[in-house]
């Protein structure tokens, strides 16, 4: 089992929402960051006050998948995510020790297979 | 007592009491629309749609006072007036023919007419036109399509030679913006996410207290248009209060009987509809027909915004329906149910005078035509010279960080202060491949 973490664009979020639903992943977080990643940054102006934004807004998706599914969520990630230039975001893959769901006491691999599948 | 004054062109101080009054409060309808289309688009591209509305006031006003007003308002040519009151020219404080105002009154009022009518236009074409583009598109529509409209109606031009009743506005502020943004959305083309994703109002707050100033200048713009505190002022101050109560209502029901919940930007939606409806007819039909003009007045918009939903047209804040729409009924609706004993000036179909419909018709089918076509090939005109709208790089980061790089919610967090003498040529307005 791998923990999934993509993060990506806000405006490529329902991109990505969508291409995970086509890669049938169903079970994923997602939460509102900011963060930077080596685009420059950009420049604002509020009443004369110049003030560069080191951080951009950015959505993390948070997914639990068996081993399968691992390869189908980056690729539907990157589907989703990907215009091309300097901020699109970045995935990060690591291992998950132990997953149970709260509502049956399942553990690993049951519970991050949604419910109907086996 | 008013009517006596003004044949003796003498000003009344009660009247340009009133009148100050009512500009200033038309004046607040532009920024009160400003926060009701803000509310209506996302996050990203809430400075910008509020700053189409502001960028109005400063291009309208300033080719109202050139050439628009003397377009409108100079003369009886059939098509557009002439140019003996450009640049403010014999406008001073005698009072403006048929009124007891003086015309630097008259004027300031007018000029907010225009104001608001440009910023209304701009509802077409939130979240993806270019901020230049759209104030040149806006000085050349405040003389093209707005002056020539308000001429024929209001200037003495052809459409009230004939006849029409327009009361404030139902033919160049209404069906002229509402038409004009059909015409806008069409050339402009439609937001890159529509119709793939849903494009939500970021804060319905926003849009109910908008819409909330709007109802308040409103009374300014109605009540107004008499240019008196006389009998047809009073009238339409009166019916301004009716009216979108009654559109209020009915749209509450007809959102029950669609989705079974009343919504909040229904009702926002419906309290303009409701005083577009009442705007050409205000000093022209009774309190009890301004009451039925409501109720009517919400089916044909209520069912635009239904139909055009569904539309590939992306005409992203429904001036049509709410504006050209509710104009259109409204125009229609004093062809049969004005009456001379309220107006003192004409009955329509209902009250015996089936000619005053028929004036009617000719307006609600002239001014569409002329709005969209005019618009049509100014906003061609203007595409041939600069692009009206930037790449989808720039959509997906919204109009406020690329064309006015401020955010409406920005937290500070991340944010570096660059001192006045620092260099920012590091720094890029927009995040870049390095």
């Amino acid at each position: 089992m791998k923990l999934v973490i993509g993060i990506v664009r806000p405006d490529k979020a329902n991109d990505v929402l969508e291409a995970l639903y086509r890669a049938e992943v169903r079970g994923f977080s997602l939460s509102k960051v900011q963060g930077h990643g080596g685009e420059l940054d950009r420049v604002e102006t509020y009443r004369g006050t110049r003030v560069q934004m080191g951080l951009a807004d950015k959505v993390r998706f948070e997914i639990a998948v068996s081993d399968e599914f691992v390869q189908p969520t980056v690729e539907a990630l990157c589907d989703g995510a990907q215009t091309g230039e300097v901020g699109d975001g970045k995935i990060f893959i690591v291992p998950l020790e132990r997953v149970v769901r709260i509502r049956t006491g399942e553990t690993d691999h049951g519970a991050v297979t949604p419910v109907g599948k086996s | 007592m008013t009517a006596i004054l003004a044949q003796a062109g003498q000003v009344d101080t009660g009247d340009t009491a009133w009148m100050l009054a009512a500009t200033a409060l038309v004046l607040l309808m532009t920024p009160a629309l400003g926060l009701f289309y803000a509310g209506l688009v996302r996050e990203k591209n809430t400075l910008n749609t509020f700053m189409m509305c502001i960028g109005a006031i400063a291009v309208a006003t300033v080719t109202w006072a050139l050439v628009g007003y003397s377009l409108a308002f100079d003369g009886t040519g059939k098509i557009v007036g002439g140019l003996h009151l450009a640049l403010l020219n014999n406008v001073g404080f005698a009072p403006r023919a048929g009124t007891t105002i003086p015309q630097l009154v008259f004027f300031s009022f007018q000029a907010t007419f225009c104001i608001v009518t440009v910023a209304l236009v701009s509802g077409a074409v939130v979240e993806r036109m270019r901020f230049g583009p759209f104030l040149l598109f806006s000085a050349l529509w405040s003389i093209l399509v707005y002056a020539v409209l308000a001429h024929w109606s209001f200037g003495g031009g052809w459409l009230a030679a004939q006849g029409t009743l327009d009361f404030a506005g139902g033919v160049p502020v209404e069906m002229g913006s509402g038409f004009s943004a059909l015409a806008a959305a069409l050339v402009v083309g439609s937001r890159k996410d529509y119709g793939r994703q849903a494009l939500l109002p970021h804060n319905a707050v926003y849009v109910l207290v908008g819409a909330g100033l709007l109802w308040f200048g409103w009374f300014g713009f109605n009540g107004g248009s008499g240019f008196s505190t006389g009998n047809p002022g009073v009238l339409a101050f009166t019916n301004t209060l009716l009216t979108p109560a009654c559109t209020l209502a009915v749209w509450m029901v007809l959102d029950t009987i669609r989705g079974s919940q009343v919504t909040a930007i229904g009702a926002a939606t419906a309290i303009i509809v409701g005083c577009v409806g009442i705007t050409p007819a205000a000093g022209f039909i009774s309190p009890a027909w301004a009451m039925v003009l409501g109720a009517v007045a919400a089916v044909p918009s209520y069912l635009t915004i239904v139909w055009r939903t569904r539309t590939r047209i992306d005409e992203t804040l429904d001036v049509l329906a709410a504006h050209g729409v509710a104009g259109f009924t409204g125009i229609l609706f004093i062809g049969v149910f004005a009456s001379k004993s309220w107006n003192g000036v004409a009955d329509g179909l209902f009250y015996g005078d089936a000619g005053q419909l028929g004036s009617q018709v000719v307006a609600a089918l002239a001014t569409p035509v002329y709005a969209f076509g005019m618009t049509y090939a100014l906003l061609k005109a203007i595409q041939a010279l600069f692009p009206l709208r930037g790449s989808d790089h720039d959509e997906a980061l919204g109009m406020d960080l690329v064309h006015h790089g401020e955010e409406a919610y920005a937290s500070g967090e991340g944010a570096i202060l660059i001192k006045p003498e620092g260099d920012i040529e590091d720094a890029l307005r927009v995040a870049e491949p390095v």
